[in-house]
């Protein structure tokens, strides 16, 4: 574990010249390669500088003296470390004890996907001004962090979960990004699926939690083709044709659900796959078992209660008891101040308006959500939704 | 325990041989670092010593003439250092033949440190 920790602070001090950099000359084509040639330089420096001033491992640190050995080991440290992904190893990096869930996952976000301090605003549901802030506060912290530690059991599972959610998060911004390109970037639902493909390999981070997690993100992922139509369109879960659903991406997720039916741990990750794969046994929306999805919910509410979370529940209670039900439960939303730059908030509402007849109150609601629109796909997608609005349009399909 | 310096030469052919891509770099330096390693787990490393650069100065004579060195046709340039402890030279000498600079015609000079008396 000592090649580890050499590589966690010298990771740490590239992670912090990278924002540097990359601020002024923006990101380069290859930034995992870049930030790993910067973190070997920087190893090579810091050592030479600060042999006397830093506790490195007794055994190690005769070897660090000499010229001889010093770029082997610090070649070593990188290459054939307990976590052999760089990538990997740089997240566990970036969630250092010393900062907050949110800048880890800001720091983690920004360095490891190159995501602008809007996308992750975007994901992290806040504010850009507060996450450039946070970006710089968690940078400081970084620097500031001298003592190389060691990642013990304990300090390994905490920031396990901490990467598992970056994980999470890269996915969704893939899934249901932000991103002013494209609404769905298959890219970083594949990045995230192969860093979580990753974390399986490494026996210490392959606990259930992370089987769900990559569950979660096969059923989804199987789901990616029919999430944009034929036109180039956005199309809904009620909307899609499910036969263009990932038969084997289906499978895998669900094996892995059952893989991570072990254990006394139960994760949100348990509960959004079984979830996901609720939707994924219904061949037909009328199939959907909505009884089961909204029991689900409650439970996931229960473990860990969000707007997003409760949004999704009212979309389902309105599905299982109808569309003056799901109002409701929209309008009941606890924090749903916290909703108020989302623009499926709105859209759900127009959704269930437009269900139970009231085109007027319906058409407000997605020109709601069209004003926080963020990319072309979901301005698309919601200008059809309004057009089903226009009482002439009565063909329209809700 | 006394001390014996390591010596380590090699001609030019034989250190691009050995250096001559960055794959073959990394090969020798591995078998390097496990050979080192090996020294300071069983306390034989007494002075990790450091590698030396080919190019240099050599000052010659009262004239005090300065010409470049090592010589580029010199047969065994010296490549670096390290200070072994060991029970004897015959144990000295028998530490020295797992080095990995032996794979060429490299060669390691095994010299006892001198004790002169008080």
């Amino acid at each position: 574990m000592h090649n580890l920790a050499l590589a966690e602070d010298v990771v740490q001090d590239a992670c912090c010249r990278a924002l540097e950099v990359w601020e002024a000359d923006g990101v380069p084509e290859n930034p995992s390669a870049w930030l790993m040639a910067t973190a070997k330089n920087r190893a090579l420096d810091v050592i030479r500088r600060e042999r006397t001033a830093r506790a490195f491992a007794p055994e190690m640190g005769r070897l660090l003296e000499t010229e001889w050995t010093l770029a082997p080991l610090v070649d070593e440290a990188f290459a054939a470390g307990t976590i052999r992904d760089e990538q990997l190893r740089m997240m566990f990096s970036c969630c250092h004890p010393r900062l907050p869930e949110e800048a880890q996952l800001a720091l983690i976000l920004n360095i490891l996907c190159g995501f602008g301090a809007k996308e992750i605003a975007s994901a992290l549901l806040s504010g850009q001004a507060a996450i450039e802030k946070r970006i710089a506060r968690g940078k400081q912290v970084l620097a500031e962090a001298r003592r190389l530690f060691e990642l013990g059991d304990a300090e390994f599972a905490a920031r396990l979960s901490t990467v598992r959610r970056a994980l999470y998060l890269l996915f969704s911004e893939g899934y249901h990004g932000a991103s002013a390109a494209a609404a769905v970037r298959a890219d970083l639902c594949a990045e995230a699926l192969r860093l979580t493909a990753l974390l399986r390999e490494h026996p210490p981070a392959a606990t259930p939690a992370t089987d769900a997690l990559a569950a979660l993100m096969c059923l989804h992922a199987a789901r990616l083709p029919a999430r944009i139509d034929a036109a180039g369109d956005l199309s809904g879960l009620v909307e899609q044709d499910r036969s263009r659903w990932d038969a084997r991406l289906t499978a895998e997720g669900l094996a892995l659900l059952e893989r991570s039916a072990t254990g006394a741990e139960l994760t949100p990750y348990h509960i959004e796959s079984a979830i996901a794969a609720v939707h994924a046994g219904a061949r037909t929306l009328e199939e959907t078992d909505w009884r089961s999805i909204v029991s689900l919910y409650d439970r996931l509410m229960a473990i860990a209660p969000s707007p997003v979370v409760a949004l999704n529940r009212a979309i389902a209670i309105g599905q299982r008891d109808g569309a003056a039900r799901g109002l409701e439960e929209l309008a009941a939303i606890e924090d749903r101040d916290r909703l108020s730059r989302y623009p499926f908030y709105p859209a759900a509402q127009g959704e269930l308006e437009l269900r139970r007849g009231d085109r007027v109150a319906a058409a407000k609601h997605f020109q709601g959500a069209l004003a926080l629109a963020r990319n072309e796909a979901e301005r698309r997608f919601l200008e059809k939704r309004l057009r089903s609005c226009d009482p002439s349009n009565t063909g329209a399909k809700p | 325990m006394s001390e014996y310096v390591f010596l380590f030469r090699a001609n030019q052919a034989d250190q691009r041989e050995h250096m001559g891509t960055p794959e073959r770099a990394q090969a020798s330096m591995g078998a390097w670092l496990t050979w080192i390693r090996e020294l300071e787990a069983k306390g034989h490393l007494k002075n990790p010593g450091q590698p030396l650069d080919l190019a240099g100065k050599v000052v010659r004579g009262a004239k005090k003439v300065v010409t470049d060195g090592p010589y580029a046709e010199s047969k065994d340039m010296v490549l670096g250092f390290i200070i072994v402890e060991a029970r004897d030279l015959a144990q000295a000498t028998e530490l020295s033949m797992g080095c990995p600079m032996l794979g060429g015609s490299g060669s390691v000079e095994i010299r006892p440190v001198a004790k002169y008396p008080a």
